[in-house]
């Protein structure tokens, strides 16, 4: 379980995060929604270790984030980070494999082409990262963090992928694919945080989502409860959006993976 | 989709590992055929024929000027060779991790010019002001100094260019060049102050050759050098992971500071004690790691190993070249490093997906 314990952050005198508390545990899809500058980044960047709350703690299994090595981390969580530009032409292959090194596989190679697989990939291997589309790019960054825990649970440890925005510049196709990699994970034990801006998706896929606004948390728990009209209005100040269908000019397409 | 891309994963899987190992292999025979090269070539008569008699123990047999030209004035000068250029071409590979780009040079960011204002310092003020340390130091004095001015340089280089751990090249080469500039013009002013004597010692030195090379000057900075290449296996993997930004780099595990700092230790020590011994010569720590990326692929891997053993072949065969074509004369080697070298750095800003287009990351 990692966990954020009345988590502070402040820089240049703004409170990024106020006693944020949350929760994630083995086996739970955490989705993280709100609007830009909730502090959800800030969160993800404490919840990873990367940054130092000012006040309260990020405690992996009960120690203190700071108190592991960067090494350790890396064994126990992956993060996803929002996209990455290079100025080297490392294959596809390459930068995946950079992940199964992190993680200390003895086969860092054949583990980084089985996570290509996973994102759709395979064939992709010996593409420079520079030449590849964004959402390609995004794809190969999400294949290096599945690398990085290829098992969602090692020796009874559950181990948590942290992907920030993992569906930003993807079709609504490998959108889908993607959350439904991290839906595996989480069903397999793993610990998984994401931050979304597509509240459909974040509705379907989350077993547990947190709103969060100004850096509060302002409502978390099942989606039922959490998206409606009274929260999604005081949060985006947009009202009567939940749950009615558009009018009957517009088509509309919701995203539906296979599980439903 | 799948099917189609499964033939091509034999011939270009995407792993350079194997490719990697056969340039290094092929790399250190070059170096071997660049040490002949530069052994046997030279304005007298010591050639292919006398270096076999001496290898192989013959030494003797020998005409007793040709053992004199081998030993005193070849065998220190190619032996500086390899050791200068090792540690020039490593240190611009070195540096272009850090930097996360291609175009961070030591010699066009200014780093080199610290080195030689420290140098200068050391050989102006050596013997007065800075007596003390002279005597304590002796030979390490001078490329303890330079190692200390390229540090400086570099650390001031870095905290400039480099915001939230991203580094612009507009920032990188402008403030690069006025680092430089203004460690070239506190330079003139202590030129000002030389005597004649110390005044040849800086031209000389500051066109940058390998002449006059001792046993002495590469004991003096093979420590720098030689430690520099055992920190390479350390920082190799780290340094793949930083070009992905430094939160991915901690993400997977490298303690990012503490390797920014080895690292910029390691380029300064690299770059410094080189410039003590054998002045600017320019653009080795740029040709070398960007050829070396066209046939390798960028992993520091085998970058950083590879740019040592190439460095040093390319510094002998420049060398070579600059003892040769105007002979009995020789030509600056930094001419012929620039004159090779300029065009790569053109054809890196310019050429394909040229780099002056698009800021870095």
């Amino acid at each position: 379980m990692i966990s954020a314990k009345d988590v502070t952050v402040a820089r240049s005198g703004r409170k990024l995060l106020n006693a944020v508390d949350i929760q994630l545990l083995p086996g739970r899809f955490t989705i993280v929604i709100g609007p830009n500058g909730a502090g959800k980044s800030t969160l993800l960047k404490v919840m990873s270790g990367e940054m130092l709350a000012n006040e309260g703690e990020v405690t992996y299994f009960g120690a203190a984030a700071h108190l592991h090595s960067p090494e350790e981390l890396a064994r126990r969580r992956a993060v996803l980070p929002q996209a990455v530009q290079l100025a080297f032409p490392f294959t596809a292959l390459e930068i995946v494999r950079m992940g199964s090194v992190a993680q200390g596989s003895l086969q860092p190679t054949e583990q980084a082409r089985k996570a290509l697989t996973r994102v759709g990939l395979l064939g992709f291997e010996a593409r420079p990262y520079p030449s590849l589309s964004g959402g390609e790019q995004q794809r190969v960054q999400f294949a290096r963090a599945l690398a990085q825990v290829p098992e969602p649970v090692v020796e009874g440890m559950p181990r948590a992928l942290l992907l920030d925005e993992p569906t930003a510049s993807l079709d609504i196709g490998h959108q889908i694919s993607v959350l439904e990699v991290a839906r595996e994970f989480a069903d397999a034990g793993g610990i998984v945080l994401a931050i979304l801006h597509d509240l459909n998706l974040a509705a379907e896929f989350a077993d547990h989502l947190v709103v969060l606004d100004q850096g509060r948390v302002v409502d978390e728990g099942a989606c039922v409860e959490t998206v409606s009209d009274r929260t999604i209005g005081g949060v985006y100040g947009i009202s009567g959006a939940v749950g009615r269908l558009p009018a009957a000019h517009i088509p509309f397409v919701l995203p539906q993976s296979r599980y439903r | 989709m799948r099917s189609l891309a499964l033939p091509f994963r034999t011939e270009a899987d995407g792993d350079r590992s194997s490719r990697g190992i056969i340039v290094v292999a092929g790399l250190v025979v070059l170096l071997f055929a660049a040490t002949l090269v530069s052994l046997s070539s030279g304005p007298t008569g010591v050639g292919l024929g006398e270096l076999w008699l001496y290898a192989t123990g013959n030494a003797a047999s020998l005409p007793a000027q040709d053992l004199v030209v081998l030993e005193a004035v070849r065998l220190p000068r190619t032996a500086l060779g390899i050791v200068v250029g090792a540690g020039l071409a490593v240190s611009g590979a070195m540096m272009q991790g850090l930097f996360r780009n291609p175009l961070a040079d030591p010699g066009i960011v200014g780093v080199t010019s610290g080195a030689a204002l420290a140098a200068v310092v050391a050989i102006v003020l050596g013997p007065t002001l800075l007596a003390p340390l002279t005597m304590i130091l002796g030979n390490q004095f001078l490329p303890l100094m330079a190692f200390c001015g390229a540090l400086v340089n570099t650390w001031v280089l870095y905290l400039i260019a480099t915001q939230d751990g991203r580094t612009s090249t507009t920032a990188l080469i402008l403030s690069g060049i006025a680092i430089g500039a203004l460690s070239a013009a506190v330079m003139g002013l202590l030129i000002f102050l030389a005597d004649d004597r110390q005044l040849r010692d800086i031209t000389f030195w500051s066109l940058g050759s390998l002449g006059g090379a001792t046993f002495g000057r590469v004991l003096s900075i093979l420590p720098f050098v030689a430690g520099v290449i055992l920190v390479i296996p350390f920082v190799a993997r780290g340094l793949d992971a930083l070009i992905l930004g430094d939160a991915a780099a901690f993400h997977m595990g490298v303690p990012v500071q503490r390797l920014k700092k080895v690292a910029i230790v390691a380029v300064a020590a690299a770059c410094g004690s080189t410039v003590a011994v054998a002045g600017s010569i320019g653009f080795v720590g740029i040709i070398v790691p960007h050829l070396l990326r066209l046939v390798m692929g960028p992993s520091h891997r085998f970058l950083l190993i590879g740019s040592a053993v190439g460095g040093g072949a390319l510094l002998l065969i420049a060398d070579s070249v600059a003892r040769t074509v105007a002979a009995p004369a020789e030509l600056p080697i930094g001419v012929v490093t620039a004159l090779f070298g300029a065009p790569v750095f053109l054809f890196l800003l310019l050429g394909k997906g040229g780099i002056l287009m698009r800021d870095m990351p």
